[in-house]
């Protein structure tokens, strides 16, 4: 079982990272977008913390917190975001296209759920005990091709797990004006088995993937687990038109701080201290590297 | 053997020598065997390798890069190639862009698409989209013939690829004998560059003459492109070599680039709609390189600029006809 220590330093590395890489676009360090995953941490932290190496993860446009969960690697992140030739995609990719090891993430919502419905389905042919688990929100149900893929998955019985992040919020747009009805009836109707959880319960987060991976593992059928959370960040970087009062309520609740304030006060002191040096030496590192180009890249 | 015969033959003979492949397709069971039978037999053969799917072009293409990105060799059957624009998000937006945006070793994916018209089956089911796909980097267009070894095509775009790649099958061709021997409808046969996976051919009644005009056409045009050939060359005496691309994309323009500057006049003609088509990519190709030795414009043939038809007469009044084509070669011989 994951320590509560290691699970804040989780947290708070991404959280922190988070930060850094909103401070480095207001500095005008940074071109394109992000989308960050401030308030999402403990369902990142929660399902990596149950996933080996030959299981596969898919994730989204906000794939931050889902990639350092996963790899730990802050620096081929960084570099990829920042164009440099460390990049984990030699600058390719950016911030939402990532691939290391049997982590991918791709910018097109919903466009990958037939594909990890085949990686699974690969899975299941090859039967070597792997699972496949795809990130998807509450906006990507507006997509026909997550339909597409949870018919064949349930058809097919293949070893996915299908984590719904319900953040509320499809860039502006509120689910009150995105989802018609039920978000975990969308899994039930096709016949899988759906389960929801609480974003900001950090160990029943944990305990209920440990319990979710294992069954998906053994049994080899898929699963949904509808998970409400809230991302206390605007969409990308500036772009929040929520109300200030509803965003204050939540980061009032911020599960990151929340889990914090549970750690002897000198331990949580340095881990902070841990991650703000670790994130200021990789910023170095990544500054010095040179910048990708083209021609070395293909 | 005809030209379904090849590619169900080469299904067969990748499946029993590599349980990697697999197909992917809407009604490819027996014993159905996919709407035009190339999938016959596959699935009593080998039931582990092909896996039937609801309707679902995004979904089925999906599902194929996922199991190419875990080690498989999927073909993906999209049963006509109209259907294809359902599965255009997984194509452009997954499947081209994962080799090189991941730095991926390999991903083997072959989506095959029925294309073309000329049977009366309507706006909807008888479409030559290939054009869409010229834009596209990381992807890779092979369309056969029966001029070329279909089946070989199709085995080399599945095992030794390793990128995706869209296989066009022009549906007009499905029951054509292929052309084995170094004659084809009395021109000679050479195939351009051998080495290359998916090599281009001419044809040619004199080859070792100058040709006075470059015929480019590829698909479902190539037979009525060999037959006018040989009616320019009996009723005009105008020399035509006809050359013909397996590889859309990237173009091969070098192949046609020879013939082109010996010539000096190039008709192009398509199946697609002459707007914004395959065909004006060849012709701004060629007149980028060899512009200062071409004794006139590109001309170019494809349909016309409307969606195509049901009724018989009308779809043969929107695409091209034998009648075009020669009236074509007439024209830039000055002798219309």
């Amino acid at each position: 079982m994951i320590e509560a220590v290691d699970i804040y330093r989780k947290m708070i590395l991404i959280r922190r990272f988070e930060e850094l890489l909103l401070e480095l676009f207001s500095a005008g360090k940074l071109s394109g977008t992000t989308h960050t995953y401030v308030g999402q941490e403990p369902v990142a932290i929660a399902v990596a913390s149950h996933l080996g190496p030959g299981d596969c993860v898919f994730s989204n446009h906000r794939c931050h917190g889902h990639y350092i969960a996963h790899t730990g690697d802050i620096e081929g992140l960084l570099a990829e975001i920042m164009g440099r030739t460390g990049g984990v995609c030699g600058g390719r990719g950016g911030s939402q296209h990532l691939h290391r090891g049997n982590f991918y993430s791709n910018g097109i919502q919903g466009g990958f759920m037939p594909i990890v419905v085949g990686m699974a389905l690969a899975e299941k042919k090859r039967a070597r005990g792997n699972v496949v688990v795809a990130f998807i929100g509450d906006g990507t149900l507006g997509e026909g091709a997550v339909y597409e893929a949870l018919n064949m998955a349930a058809l097919w019985s293949v070893p996915l797990l299908v984590v719904v992040e319900n953040n509320r919020y499809a860039q502006s747009t509120p689910i009150t004006l995105g989802v018609a009805g039920s978000i975990p009836d969308r899994g039930r109707c096709f016949g899988l088995s759906v389960g929801e959880s609480d974003g900001w319960d950090v160990t029943g987060l944990t305990a209920r993937f440990g319990t979710l991976v294992a069954q998906v593992r053994n049994e080899g059928r898929p699963h949904m687990e509808v998970v409400e959370t809230y991302r206390l960040n605007a969409h990308s970087k500036g772009d929040d038109t929520r109300a200030t009062m509803e965003v204050a309520a939540f980061r009032a609740r911020d599960p990151v701080e929340h889990w914090g304030r549970g750690l002897p006060p000198g331990l949580r002191a340095a881990v902070d201290a841990e991650v703000a040096g670790r994130l200021a030496e990789t910023l170095a590192a990544v500054e010095a590297m040179p910048l990708a180009q083209l021609a070395e890249v293909g | 053997m005809r030209v379904v015969e090849s590619l169900n033959g080469a299904l067969h003979r990748m499946m029993a020598a590599d349980p990697e492949v697999v197909l992917i397709g809407e009604d490819v069971l027996d014993p159905y065997g996919g709407a035009f039978k190339v999938s016959k037999g596959l699935s009593t053969a080998f039931p582990g390798q092909v896996i039937t799917t609801p309707i679902s072009e995004a979904g089925l293409v999906g599902v194929a890069v996922g199991m190419s990105l875990q080690g498989f060799k999927p073909v993906a059957e999209i049963m006509f190639g109209d259907f294809v624009t359902l599965a255009m998000d997984q194509i452009i937006n997954h499947a081209a862009k994962f080799p090189w945006m991941f730095g991926l070793a390999a991903l083997p994916l072959v989506v095959r698409v029925p294309m073309g018209g000329y049977r009366g089956y309507g706006p909807t089911h008888s479409q030559s989209l290939e054009a869409l796909f010229m834009a596209v980097p990381g992807l890779t267009m092979v369309a056969l013939s029966h001029l070329h070894d279909p089946g070989a095509l199709l085995e080399r775009a599945t095992l030794d690829a390793g990128v995706p790649i869209l296989f066009v099958e022009n549906k007009s061709l499905y029951p054509v004998e292929l052309e084995e021997g170094d004659m084809v409808g009395g021109l000679h046969r050479r195939v351009l560059d051998p080495r290359r996976p998916y090599p281009s051919v001419a044809l040619s009644a004199a080859p070792d003459e100058r040709p006075d005009v470059t015929l480019v056409a590829y698909g479902g045009l190539v037979p009525m492109a060999v037959r006018v050939a040989a009616e320019a060359m009996i009723e005009d005496e105008i020399l035509v070599e006809v050359v013909v691309p397996a590889q859309l994309r990237p173009l091969p323009i070098e192949d046609i680039l020879v013939s082109a500057e010996a010539s000096g006049r190039v008709l192009v003609i398509e199946e697609g709609p002459r707007v914004g088509g395959w065909g004006a990519h060849v012709a701004a190709d060629l007149t980028e390189r060899a512009f200062g030795r071409l004794k006139a414009p590109v001309a170019r043939i494809g349909a016309r600029d409307v969606p195509i038809p049901s009724a018989r007469q009308m779809e043969a009044q929107m695409l091209p006809a034998a009648g075009d084509v020669l009236a074509g070669i007439r024209d830039l011989m000055g002798k219309s």
